[in-house]
């Protein structure tokens, strides 16, 4: 019996009740929990760059730019857990090449590779100044890679500079529906498999969308910080402020409309609510308490920090907290979905408990460490492109 | 004078001018790459297109059988059924399936009601008492749990790929490796499948696993490579019992037609829309 265990790396059990033979095999493990936890980060990211692009709200202007990079850092590395999932990853093209259009899942390359084309297009512009004045100063391969960015325009009049920010503004506005389109059709990924009592619901592609936004904007703010302190440089406390409100909103409405889920479902009680109710008291029982007490947690406390308006060393600490704490509710939102619903037995008379395996392909160590390069890589994109102010060409300075 | 002086001391506007042209040709290389790789692909198609038309002709690919003329489905009497699973051994033998306790393209469903209690108890070949009970990994056996039970009511369900009308597996495939043959088998081509297993979620009846050799989606065929020559999925001959139904709907006298003439027959999980193709007769509303 045990030799037979080592089959694949994400057998679940024990289970508990009957479950199909099949079904002791999770088909997606932790990979899947990561893909989505890091497309939302892209999402509550570029909500807050277009808050200060399109939508002109300037105490984000501090965090504008960061927004961007890290948006386009996130988004690259988005595709990479799917991609290590694969069977036959050397076949991932296939998808986009030969798409079979009734699935939802040929859409992800058109949806992914639309919104990169754009966030490229609008993080060019939003530094198109910088990288015309480090390819004027910066010699060898890197001032050759500045000069090859700069696309031979090295125009840095207020004309120009303004036609940039035109620009800027279109894209942004333009990629509100796209990061919204990007998210949405991830829970519909979920939402519209009949097959998965715990998947199945019109409300999962909003759930997805606002927690998304939520994860990502805690995300930017823990960033923010971080490269602060990092760079020894003074935190916009009014840019924070404003960030907290962002997150609380959002905060709010994810709660209310997750609340709203689990209500409906314990309401309607159709068949298999035993099985639901196991589910929770068992194998996700962890994950949901997570969920739960790290976003009521954080919301009590944004809430008191804004009603108080609080400021200084207390305003950065708690808000830092509070958005780690976000981040971890969100990513058990995740789990919670991901592993959870396929826990959750189609046959309706019976749960499955998944402990991920640590290392190899589907391990829990190489989903961290494709989270964690997705920082490394806006990193090394921040030392390419400092967002953090213009650079010194003599061109003034935007707005 | 340098390259970076020569940017700072020209006005502004030639400049532009210059930035206008080099976009122009970078969007005209963009657009004759475009053009290539379209035109590539466009002839690509058309050539695989011309090739499948020669190598499928209307008939289907396998010579001397015309898929255009059959309409397979499958009968399950559970009133037959003694839970012996030599069909499960036949069909893992049969179609290379994995030997393990995971991976099944067909399995056997022990359904035993105990007296006094409303729901039945439920296990299948997989349940670790049954693996312990075989002993083996080669061949599959139901324990005796139930021995000092008292026992009201017991009945085995053969479960199998519904190969349905409207599959959502192949409707949530991103490259369309599953796909539903003329005459109403869904198959999987293992050397396009990219292993996303998003088929294995989709399909409401757990007949789909990720095959751990191939790294590729795998399930029930109804043994196609057999029932083109006129023979029987394997699991049909292996049944001592004549549980297993196999026919052609399209043929009056086929035994299929017979099994659901004379029987009260259903299908597993209507709501869903499949439109499944494999009919029970036999069981309760507990079987799912």
């Amino acid at each position: 019996m045990d030799a037979l265990m080592h089959v694949a790396p994400f057998v679940a059990s024990p289970f508990a009740g009957y479950v199909y033979p099949n079904e002791t095999i999770l088909p997606w493990g932790v990979l899947i929990v990561i893909y989505p936890y890091i497309t939302g980060l892209v999402a509550g990211a570029f909500i807050v760059s277009s808050l200060s692009h399109t939508f002109r709200i300037a105490r984000f202007e501090p965090v504008s730019r960061l927004a961007l990079l890290s948006a386009f850092a996130f988004l690259c590395f988005a595709p990479t857990p799917l991609l290590s999932h694969l069977g036959h990853p050397e076949r991932a093209f296939e998808a986009i090449w030969t798409a079979h259009w009734s699935s939802a899942f040929a859409a992800f390359g058109y949806v992914a590779g639309f919104y990169f084309i754009l966030l490229s297009m609008e993080v060019w512009f939003a530094f198109r100044a910088d990288i015309v004045a480090l390819a004027q100063r910066t010699q060898g391969v890197l001032g050759r890679f500045y000069r090859v960015l700069t696309l031979g325009s090295y125009d840095v009049s207020e004309r120009a500079l303004a036609y940039d920010r035109k620009w800027m503004k279109v894209l942004a506005a333009l990629g509100i529906p796209a990061a919204v389109g990007l998210h949405g059709y991830v829970g519909f990924v979920f939402g519209s498999l009949k097959s998965r009592e715990w998947w199945s619901s019109d409300l999962m592609p909003i759930i997805f969308l606002l927690s998304a936004v939520v994860s990502g904007v805690a995300a930017l703010v823990v960033i923010y910080v971080v490269s602060s302190k990092v760079r020894k440089t003074a935190i916009d406390e009014d840019c924070l402020t404003g960030l907290a409100w962002v997150l609380w909103s959002f905060l709010l409405v994810t709660m209310v409309v997750e609340g709203l889920e689990y209500v409906e479902m314990f309401y309607r009680s159709i068949e298999g609510i035993g099985e639901i109710r196991r589910l929770i008291a068992g194998p996700i029982w962890a994950g949901l308490t997570i969920q739960a007490l790290f976003s009521l947690l954080p919301f009590a406390v944004l809430s008191v920090l804004l009603a108080r308006r609080v400021r200084g060393r207390a305003l950065v600490g708690w808000m830092t907290s509070c958005s780690v704490l976000v981040m971890m509710a969100v990513l058990a939102m995740r789990w919670n979905v991901v592993i959870g619903g396929q826990e959750l037995s189609k046959t309706a008379k019976g749960v499955l408990t998944f402990t991920p395996p640590l290392w190899g392909l589907e391990g829990v160590a190489w989903a961290l460490t494709l989270f964690a390069l997705s920082f490394v890589y806006l990193w090394v994109l921040t030392r390419l492109l400092p967002p953090w102010e213009q650079a010194a060409v003599g061109a003034p300075v935007r707005r | 004078m340098t390259r970076r002086n020569a940017m700072k001391t020209q006005p502004a506007v030639s400049d532009r001018r210059g930035f206008l042209r080099s976009c122009a040709k970078t969007l005209a290389a963009a657009a004759v790459l475009f053009g290539a790789f379209a035109g590539r692909s466009l002839s690509a198609i058309a050539k695989a297109a011309a090739a499948a038309r020669a190598a499928f002709p209307a008939t289907g690919p396998i010579p001397g059988y015309d898929w255009t003329k059959h309409r397979w489905a499958f009968g399950v009497d559970a009133t037959k059924c003694i839970g012996c699973l030599r069909c499960a051994e036949a069909c893992k033998v049969e179609n290379h399936v994995p030997f393990n306790p995971h991976e099944f393209r067909t399995w056997v469903e022990r359904y035993v009601y105990l007296e006094g209690e409303e729901k039945p108890h439920v296990d299948s070949q997989d349940d670790p008492g049954d693996v312990a009970a075989a002993g083996t990994p080669l061949n599959y056996r139901f324990d005796d749990r139930y021995r000092n039970a008292k026992v009201e009511k017991a009945f085995f369900v053969p479960k199998l790929c519904n190969h349905c009308e409207n599959p959502p597996c192949v409707q949530v495939c991103p490259v369309g490796a599953t796909y539903k043959t003329p005459d109403g088998v869904v198959l999987i081509d293992k050397n396009y499948c990219i292993g996303c297993r998003y088929c294995v979620q989709a399909c409401p009846y757990g007949a789909r696993y990720f095959n751990e050799d191939t790294h590729t989606a795998d399930k029930c065929t109804w043994c196609y490579h057999r029932i083109t020559k006129g023979l029987n999925p394997a699991c049909v001959e292996a049944c001592p019992a004549g549980a297993r139904i196999f026919g052609d709907l399209d043929d009056a006298a086929s035994p299929i037609n017979e099994f659901i003439r004379s029987h009260p027959v259903r299908v597993l999980k209507p709501w869903t829309g499949n439109g499944p193709h494999v009919y029970y007769n036999g069981i309760d509303s507990e079987v799912s």
